[in-house]
């Protein structure tokens, strides 16, 4: 259970913390989601990542930041056992499950569903 | 035109103008916007990880596998959600708590998709799909190239 209230805390924290570069900074949120998976990559690849998610696992997993850190432990992994080429193919490999899932259900949606009138 | 060539009373109404929207915007938008951020994406992330416990517990997979299944159980409900336009509303409450979670990349792509349906199955939906996907792709796609070299290289 306690793993649970890591989870909660740390992921609320990466929400949060995105809450107020979006209210301060007027950041749009694209910008926040390109700059969290660069900055997980970036964190990942320093070692500071990999600690955050053993202590919180899907609290620092689930956030985008959690995504750049799949991308950059991918690259790294495959260049061990690849040499350059691991590179290119590492990242992509490691966080195909997303990347695919994003766009198949994306495109699954607009196919069964109408936009809705924006109300706002 | 901007601010350094403009007259001087028309920069100083603008200044009035910038300390009238200052003092007319509510405050402690900052606190109730990062309490609800805090726990709806707390939730998303807590669902994450009971989605991780149920691939490890119930369909025996691997550490890895179990995350992946987990992030894409969360993209198929958030495309769900999106479709059926629940997930605006609670996107509307939540504002970064949806946004910065894997599920704020889903809809990002699910919703441009439905709303440029319209436009054709090509360049509407198909395009449309990576409006905000494709830059995230591009830079996250990018440094781990650009990290995986530089590590073939350092080997830190």
């Amino acid at each position: 259970m306690l793993l649970y209230l890591k989870v909660f805390v740390v992921g609320g924290l990466f929400c949060v913390l995105g809450e107020t570069l979006i209210l301060k900074t007027k950041l749009t949120p694209a910008r926040i989601l390109v700059l969290y998976v660069a900055a997980g990559a970036v964190l990942s690849a320093l070692g500071l990542y990999a600690p955050l998610v053993r202590f919180a696992a899907a609290g620092a997993t689930v956030p985008l930041t959690g995504f750049g850190h799949l991308l950059a432990q991918g690259a790294i992994s495959a260049v061990q056992e690849t040499g350059l080429l691991g590179a290119f193919t590492g990242g992509v490999s490691a966080a195909a499950g997303g990347i695919a899932a994003a766009v198949f259900f994306g495109f699954l949606a607009a196919v069964c569903f109408r936009p809705k009138p924006k109300d706002y | 035109m901007t601010e350094k060539n403009m007259k001087p009373d028309a920069k100083e109404a603008l200044k009035r103008y910038a300390e009238l929207v200052a003092r007319l915007t509510p405050k402690s938008k900052l606190g109730q916007g990062c309490l609800r951020a805090f726990w709806v994406g707390g939730c998303i992330c807590v669902l994450g990880q009971a989605l991780t416990d149920i691939g490890t517990a119930w369909l025996q997979l691997t550490a890895s596998s179990a995350a992946s299944f987990a992030s894409i159980t969360l993209v198929f409900l958030t495309a769900l959600l999106t479709g059926v336009g629940v997930f605006d509303r609670i996107a509307r409450y939540a504002g970064a708590g949806t946004v910065v979670p894997i599920t704020g990349f889903a809809n990002a792509m699910a919703s441009p998709a439905m709303e440029f349906k319209p436009e054709g199955w090509v360049l509407g939906t198909g395009a449309r799909l990576f409006t905000i996907a494709g830059p995230v792709l591009v830079y996250g796609v990018s440094a781990s190239v650009i990290l995986g070299v530089l590590y073939y290289f350092i080997r830190w």
